[in-house]
């Protein structure tokens, strides 16, 4: 039973810039990502550097990180809304 | 003896957790009903759900745990955690929600419809799924000893049997309401938890609000006369003497009491430190500082700052101090903190633990290298690689996750609810250094089980906290079982049975099938959680991070974005990337030290399987793609959107 396609069709005609985007911007973080892991494993003494404000650069990079994450998130929706409204408003004219 | 609120409230919140499952049954009948909650979450609802279902009692036990014994080392979990949710949003989200309807199989094999890659995608699914449920159940039995008195066994049991009764009677749907009632309690009572730290500041003798005296640990001068050691105070008696990994023990006996000393030589001298030590004995017996083991003589918990900004000896307080203080102060060169290691050996037929207390220097403490050897040797190094890179590419691969995208209506709303899942996920992993470093010196870590750091944290604030922080904790194990177990329950009615053998004969039968394999699922996990008793949970999960990423994420990405990729391919790296992942596992020094060998021996000297696993998987899917013929359907761009509709 149940071998029909598993969804129903609508169109997405963002679906290329999304996948782009998406790509363009996992690739950003993924470097700042693999920068953080390098200096931890090259010269991981850099990470006690005490910053502006009394944190270690570990603790400002762990915490930078995770904010970046949220920012990238809400930037990476409001692109693709801002997409999806100018396609559908194209695909009405 | 077994206080009567933590009881009160475990059995309220327990009881709530099952009413929502009986609540929601009636919309459990149908396949899309029980697997998917018929693809009408709201997609906010969906977003806390996802950290509910994410922060696991990995998040909460495991890292706060690993951070109050290991500092910064346990915080990066929390980074790489989060960090796996990038990959989640920006690669799989949306293509993964256009092209499935209950599990990642159906994406996976959408453009191929294979034989070989329903079976291989639901063997995997079912392979990381049990995996991921060895933490939880181990972090259920850890949870279940100080709040209810039980022994680790029957918290494991008790876990199991409430789960199959939520799995069995109400699928996707109560789960997911379960999730998000969790998730929104454990990230407030968390935060709760961070702000009376902060008020109550950090002290060189921490006594829990006046609730527990600071036990100071004695130091007594030795000499050294023709290589015995003669101790200043004459009424102890040395017994034994033993260097285990250049570290010096004195064995010393007063008044019939055995005892164990570290040794330490200094231009001053020599000086004997006390430690707290636990013996097995051949028979079982297990004797704690000398004496019989009972509920009065335990290891007693330990942790607290030496010096704070310099300033040392007793009584040195802080007051209420602001967050980022906080950690500036724990983390200063000029504070130190007393971290305790174990150190463990044979005596005769006895195997010794001894704990002793080690003062570290704050700046060591805030940065990585306490647990991982980032400046050991190059495998040391390779190893630490191997684990961030798991934790990065294993969360968009875990079958329980991906199910979620399903109850949703839309590709958007899967956007939409993994940023909300990203902000919760996020703001929460931000606490956990918070609670780990608060336990680390709050003196309420448990030396033989670092996994109650957090809940035994709230204890010092008083039972309501603890009560209601660890029947949060065992909520979040509940509901992140039952999603593993929907998961794999999944795998084996839809994939296995219905689309692979065709074996299904209608919808209800389907639900039917389901409900058994949720039955035979959690009683697997109740026999591994038995067996992996005592192991970090936080550990334990970044070895299923390692499956995952190693089985599925390969044939995910390469099936959305390189157009060669065969059915054949897909199938062989799921295949290669189980088989390596586990295989080195097995093989690990880790695994090796479980089985009571020695880990030197380890033929396969890393402890995280990714960096060479993951790569293999993409490597087996390139290889076999290009052997064999293409038979993939239409690309990513020709296929429609989807919208979820009722089975």
């Amino acid at each position: 039973m149940l071998h029909e396609p598993a969804v129903q069709a609508e169109k997405d005609p963002a679906f290329s810039y999304k996948k782009r985007l998406g790509v363009a911007l996992f690739a950003v973080y993924a470097l700042i990502y693999a920068a953080f892991i390098a200096i931890n494993v090259i010269e991981p003494k850099i990470m006690e550097t005490i910053l502006p404000g009394g944190l270690n650069l570990a603790v400002v990079y762990g915490f930078g990180l995770i904010v970046f994450a949220f920012l990238l998130a809400l930037a990476y929706s409001a692109m693709c809304s801002r997409r999806e409204k100018a396609l559908e408003k194209a695909g009405e004219a | 003896m077994t206080e009567i609120l933590p009881v009160i409230l475990f059995i309220l919140i327990v009881s709530f957790v099952l009413a929502i499952s009986f609540w929601f049954a009636r919309k459990a009948r149908s396949s899309s009903g029980y697997y998917a909650a018929g693809g009408k979450i709201h997609w906010s609802v969906n977003g806390i759900a996802f950290a509910g279902d994410y922060l696991s009692a990995a998040s909460f036990l495991g890292i706060c745990g690993m951070i109050a014994t290991a500092g910064y080392d346990g915080f990066l979990y929390s980074i790489g955690y989060l960090a796996g949710w990038i990959v989640a949003l920006f690669i799989v989200a949306e293509p993964l929600k256009r092209l499935g309807k209950y599990t990642f199989t159906d994406a996976l094999d959408a453009r191929f419809n294979a034989k070989g890659i329903k079976l291989m995608a639901a063997i995997s699914t079912l392979v990381v799924s049990l995996f991921y449920l060895i933490p939880q159940m181990v972090g259920a039995g850890v949870l279940v000893t100080p709040l209810l008195g039980l022994p680790h066994y029957a918290g494991v049991i008790m876990v199991g049997v409430i789960v199959i009764t939520i799995v069995a009677t109400a699928g996707m749907t109560s789960t997911t309401y379960v999730q998000f009632i969790k998730g929104t309690l454990l990230i407030v009572f968390s935060l709760i938890l961070v702000v009376a730290l902060c008020f109550r500041g950090l002290s060189t003798t921490p006594d829990q609000g006046g609730r527990v005296a600071f036990r100071e640990y004695a130091t007594m001068a030795a000499t050294e006369s023709g290589g015995k050691i003669v101790p200043a105070d004459a009424s102890y008696g040395v017994v034994g003497d033993v260097t285990a990994r250049n570290v010096r023990l004195a064995r010393l006996e007063k008044g019939g009491v055995a005892s164990w000393w570290k040794v330490d030589v200094s231009t001053s001298g020599m000086a004997l430190h006390e430690t707290q030590s636990l013996v097995t004995q051949p028979d079982g017996k297990r004797i704690v500082n000398g004496a019989p083991e009972s509920a009065a003589n335990k290891l007693a918990l330990v942790g607290n700052m030496d010096s704070i900004d310099g300033k040392s000896g007793p009584g040195v307080s802080t007051g209420p101090i602001d967050p980022f203080r906080f950690i500036a102060l724990v983390g200063s060169a000029n504070s130190s903190v007393r971290l305790w290691k174990e150190l463990k050996f044979a005596d005769g037929h006895d195997r010794v633990s001894v704990y002793y207390g080690m003062p570290t220097p704050g700046n060591r403490i805030m940065r990585p290298g306490l647990s991982f050897k980032v400046e050991g040797t190059p495998l040391e190094r390779i190893d630490f690689v191997s684990l961030m890179i798991a934790l990065f590419l294993g969360t968009a691969a875990l079958p329980h996750i991906l199910i979620r995208y399903y109850t949703v209506p839309s590709a958007k709303a899967a956007r939409k609810s993994t940023i909300v899942a990203i902000v919760a996920i996020g703001s929460f992993y931000v606490l956990t250094l918070f609670m780990g470093l608060g336990a680390m010196t709050s003196g309420v870590v448990n030396l033989s089980d670092n996994n109650m750091s957090a809940p035994l944290l709230a204890r010092s604030f008083g039972t309501f906290l603890f009560s209601m922080i660890s029947a949060i904790a065992f909520a979040t194990v509940l509901g992140t079982v039952s999603g593993l177990i929907i998961a794999a329950s999944g795998a084996v009615a839809h994939d296995l049975m219905d689309r692979y053998a065709n074996l299904i004969r209608d919808d209800r039968h389907k639900v039917y099938v389901g409900k058994v394999a949720a039955f035979a699922v959690g009683a697997i996990a109740i026999v591994l959680g038995i067996l992996f008793k005592g192991m970090n949970v936080s550990f334990l999960v970044g070895l299923a991070f390692a499956v995952a990423a190693s089985a599925n994420l390969p044939s995910i990405v390469m099936m959305l974005f390189w157009k060669r990729t065969t059915s054949k391919g897909i199938s062989a790296s799921i295949l290669v990337g189980i088989l390596a992942s586990i295989g080195l596992i097995l093989f690990s020094p880790t695994m090796f030290e479980l089985y009571g060998l020695d880990p030197a021996t380890a033929p396969i000297p890393l402890k995280n399987p990714g960096i060479v696993s993951i790569p293999l998987s993409f490597l087996t899917i390139v290889v076999v793609s290009l052997l064999t013929k293409p038979d993939r359907l239409p690309d990513a761009e020709e296929l429609p959107a989807a919208k979820a509709k009722p089975a």
